[in-house]
């Protein structure tokens, strides 16, 4: 029998975390930034079917960036959860921080304790009744969570991304101004090696949903596609239509 | 978000298993307790329970409108006089309950996140069929409860977007499914406003008409039936009408409601029975 070379904690989760560092930062980026009537999500993701973004409760959403399956599986278990709470108490008891919590641990436990971390990085908002009650919580793979404001880049080029964004962004931008900046930000800065110079990305490469408080339902995320969002993207202000985009 | 099924705050392991899109199918792994079917009720005896009445609904080119009165009677007494029967499935259907008034309320909680859960886990929303087979799935499990004598009967109606109309959907105890066209009503007074709306319906009425229609035929109901509330103009309760279109459910402003119903009364001081159809020549 042979004897097991010691290896030291250090060591161990030092690998781990480089490791999921590496999964994370092969996938296209996403970019969250608030705006004057919400929080706006843009991903670089032509699937129509395979989302990044999503909705887990009437003001809360999910966004991701990593292992498909892996955030995939923290998105159901997200839905199961708010759902469960929503049915259990109230739909007003399912907050944002709660669902950040819950990932938290889930994540840190995974984490420390199997050989495989998540090779994910999530962002998890709520929208509140102004833009001062509006909550973005990024988690990372270890379970460590931060409390964000403005905006958050997560994936390949996160920290190139961030920087341009704080250059772009003030308070209250309208919507089209949001989305131009993150789309600007994530054609440029996350371009993947050897993209060329100055490369757009079209409504077609693009998966954008925001949680608007305007929203009269209780349901405030809605998805942004097709027409609404070409014209967005050419500076329309569009009406606040319902174009069934769940 | 402290929560009895967060066990040291992380989430267990049947959260994150793969599996189902339905809800009620997830928590009968997790906490069958907490679903109303497989409750069952010690034998022999019965209970007094507030009991809701008269749902109808009826379809029209752009939509259907569903309308409930406010009564819930326990026997002889008035549970209460402002009890709302007609609740939003999800964005686009509606559905209204008869029956054991807890229950049926319960039912539809628990109906309302099955709906939204399916369309945030799946990405897509149920077809309207789809919808009305999952509340038949529901009225089912709860056959034990409505042999004892604790029934729920709901009426169910949307707007159908692959093809762009109206439906309603009737229901039996056993979860029995069945279309209705044109219109229906369920509950102690649904025999008289069913009468009421075969003279009032047509088939090409403006949204306007059917809803007059249906509120019509539930003071119809009120009329005969004494567990189905009328107009009540002293305190300004009047019924919830609720119509779902090509844009998704709408309830009906009580202003709205209240000045129709004005109007109905004032015709019924001249005419106790209401609008006549004109007989066959």
């Amino acid at each position: 029998m042979s004897i097991p070379f010691y290896v030291s904690p250090e060591q161990i989760m030092k690998d781990k975390a480089d490791y999921a560092r590496k999964g994370i930062a092969r996938g296209r980026s996403v970019v969250v930034v608030q705006y004057a009537d919400g929080i706006l999500f843009v991903a670089e993701n032509p699937s129509r079917a395979l989302h990044k973004v999503s909705e887990i409760y009437d003001r809360i959403a999910f966004a991701a960036v990593g292992k498909y399956n892996e955030f995939e599986n923290l998105r159901v278990a997200g839905v199961r959860l708010a759902d469960l709470r929503g049915y259990s108490y109230d739909r007003r008891d399912v907050t944002g921080r709660g669902l950040a919590n819950a990932y938290a641990q889930t994540l840190g436990t995974i984490f420390t304790e199997t050989s495989k971390p998540y090779e994910v990085e999530i962002v998890v908002a709520e929208v509140g009744e102004g833009p001062a009650d509006d909550q973005m919580y990024r988690l990372t793979f270890d379970g460590s969570v931060a409390d964000e404001h403005g905006f958050v880049a997560m994936g390949g080029q996160a920290d190139q991304i961030a920087q341009a964004l704080a250059e772009g962004y003030a308070d209250g931008l309208a919507l089209p101004a949001a989305l131009r900046l993150a789309v600007h930000t994530l054609a440029t800065m996350g371009a993947p090696p050897g993209a060329p110079e100055g490369r757009e990305l079209g409504a077609g490469l693009l998966e954008v949903a925001v949680l608007d408080r305007s929203r009269p339902l209780p349901r405030k995320f809605r998805r942004i596609a097709g027409d609404r969002l070409t014209g967005l993207l050419a500076g329309h202000e569009s009406p606040p239509d319902d174009d069934g985009g769940h | 978000m402290e929560s009895p099924i967060l066990r040291d705050g992380r989430l267990p392991a049947a959260f994150l298993t793969p599996g189902s899109s339905s809800f009620t199918q997830f928590l009968h792994g997790l906490a069958p307790e907490m679903l109303p079917a497989g409750r069952s009720l010690p034998a022999g005896g019965t209970i007094d329970t507030p009991h809701a009445t008269t749902i109808v609904a009826a379809t029209f080119p752009g939509g259907v409108v569903m309308a409930g009165d406010r009564r819930a009677t326990m026997g002889n007494v008035i549970a209460q006089r402002d009890i709302e029967k007609v609740f939003p499935a999800d964005e686009y259907s509606a559905v209204g309950i008869a029956g054991t008034a807890g229950l049926a309320v319960e039912v539809v909680r628990l109906f309302q996140v099955e709906l939204e859960h399916y369309e945030k886990i799946e990405g897509a929303s149920l077809s309207l069929d789809g919808k009305a087979n999952r509340l038949a799935t529901l009225i089912r499990g709860n056959l034990g409860m409505a042999m004892q004598g604790l029934a729920v009967v709901p009426l169910f109606a949307g707007w159908d977007l692959e093809q762009q109309f109206g439906r309603i959907f009737s229901y039996d105890v056993t979860g029995g499914r069945y279309e209705e066209h044109a219109f229906h009503a369920v509950g102690s007074g649904a025999m008289f406003a069913r009468g009421a709306l075969k003279k009032l319906y047509g088939p090409e009425l403006t949204e306007e008409q059917a809803v007059s229609a249906v509120v019509e035929s539930l003071y119809d109901a009120a009329d005969d039936d004494s567990a189905t509330g009328g107009p009540d103009l002293a305190r300004r309760i009047f019924p919830v009408v609720a119509v779902v279109g090509p844009e998704g459910y709408r309830r009906m402003p009580d202003a709205e409601i209240g000045s129709l119903v004005e109007r109905v009364v004032a015709a019924r001081l001249a005419r106790p029975d209401g609008p006549s159809a004109v007989p066959l020549p």
